[in-house]
């Protein structure tokens, strides 16, 4: 469905990037099963943001919401874009690591239990910088352990995207799911610019941005699995659907050899357009099946 | 950032412990928790050196609305008309 096809669902639709990371994670879940653990009144905040002048929040920016995703147990981790950029310190690494070791935990007791990850982050909250990178990789060893059990899923719905360290996170993900207003990339295009220089990416011209790191070229090349409107409905059945899909026999970062491929069908002479790209790539791994 | 406490005369009973809002841009984050006898405020706030403002969007506000109990204030630079939004959620429900 394109978007000119389907402006009549455009009209109707409840957007998902108005909501807040805690009504993100309620709107995904079963009507009246959401239940938030480690919520704001257990005040789990960081301890490193108030000794550096910064004000904290009492749930340090994540939420953890346990429910039923089309009947079966789920856990859904949302992360606050508004709270520091949704910046990964050391309390939120962990709230998520855990989430994810408790849903394995489950599943290894009996009880299939799936989590849905909400990644708006502009990765590792630099005034936790060692904690912050250390904790992404729990989250990351956590996504592998529970992946090989019941899918988890994570979704970029926007607006803020997701980058820095928690895409790895991302890729780790069994499924990918993506709106056009969504962005992914290692480096945020910010970060690009002021590293490379505005002539190797001009972060101000969001046609180039979202050209490369937008939702709707990201399911194109195959870094993401589903382009879905934004749209609360919409959202909840792409994350159902990708729950039922189960465990499947090869992730995405298990392929190395058609990583690999497509990198290699880069020629890095010359500026390659970001048109370009997906057609490229199609040609140096021919899909099975369709993965995008 | 700068912390600051309060407390204003309140009698009115809270309906139970509330929570509202974000320590985003503008906005602000306020734990409610029912207490006795008085409105006792903590704000953390990311300006510094609007005591003065705090004291009277508060003062005003409480006068209006004397729900008993703590709230916690976490601010990121809102408005007197966006914490005075915020304080009315959280009491929402128990001004009946």
């Amino acid at each position: 469905m394109t978007l000119t096809e389907s402006w009549a669902a455009m009209l109707s639709r409840t957007s998902f990037i108005e909501l807040d990371a805690r009504e993100r994670a309620g709107a995904l879940l079963d009507d009246g099963t959401a239940r938030e653990l480690c919520g704001p009144f257990d005040r789990i905040e960081s301890p490193w943001l108030e000794p550096q002048g910064v004000v904290p929040q009492s749930d340090d920016g994540v939420v953890v919401v346990k429910g039923r995703l089309g009947g079966q147990p789920a856990v859904v981790v949302g992360i606050e874009q508004a709270f520091q950029g949704g910046g990964i310190g050391e309390v939120p690494g962990v709230k998520i690591a855990t989430a994810l070791s408790l849903a394995a935990q489950d599943n290894r007791e009996g009880t299939p239990t799936a989590a849905v990850l909400l990644l708006e982050t502009g990765g590792v909250r630099l005034q936790e910088a060692n904690l912050g990178l250390a904790t992404v990789a729990e989250v990351c060893a956590a996504v592998l352990e529970l992946r090989a059990l019941q899918p988890v899923v994570g979704v970029v719905a926007g607006a803020l995207g997701c980058f820095g360290g928690m895409t790895i996170a991302a890729g780790l993900c069994t499924k990918l799911i993506m709106t056009e207003e969504g962005r992914l990339g290692l480096n945020g295009p910010e970060v690009i610019e002021s590293e490379a220089g505005v002539a190797e990416f001009d972060a101000s011209d969001h046609a180039l941005v979202w050209s490369i790191d937008g939702g709707r070229q990201r399911v194109r090349t195959g870094l993401a699995d589903a382009l879905v409107l934004d749209d609360v409905s919409a959202l909840r059945s792409a994350v159902i659907d990708a729950v039922r899909g189960g465990v499947p026999d090869e992730h995405r970062s298990q392929r190395l050899r058609e990583l690999r491929a497509c990198l290699e069908s880069v020629d890095p002479g010359r500026v390659v357009e970001a048109s370009e790209v997906a057609g490229g790539w199609a040609k140096a791994v021919p899909r099975k099946g369709g993965a995008g | 950032m700068q912390t600051l406490n309060f407390e204003f005369p309140a009698d009115r009973p809270a309906a139970g412990r509330t929570h509202v809002g974000v320590v985003g841009s503008g906005d602000l984050e306020i734990l409610m928790t029912p207490g006795d006898g008085a409105a006792r405020v903590r704000v953390r706030t990311s300006v510094d050196g609007f005591d003065i403002v705090w004291r009277t969007v508060l003062e005003r506000f409480f006068a209006r609305h004397p729900v008993a109990g703590s709230f916690e204030l976490n601010d990121f630079g809102a408005t007197p008309g966006v914490v005075t939004l915020r304080l009315r959620q959280a009491i929402e429900g128990s001004t009946g």
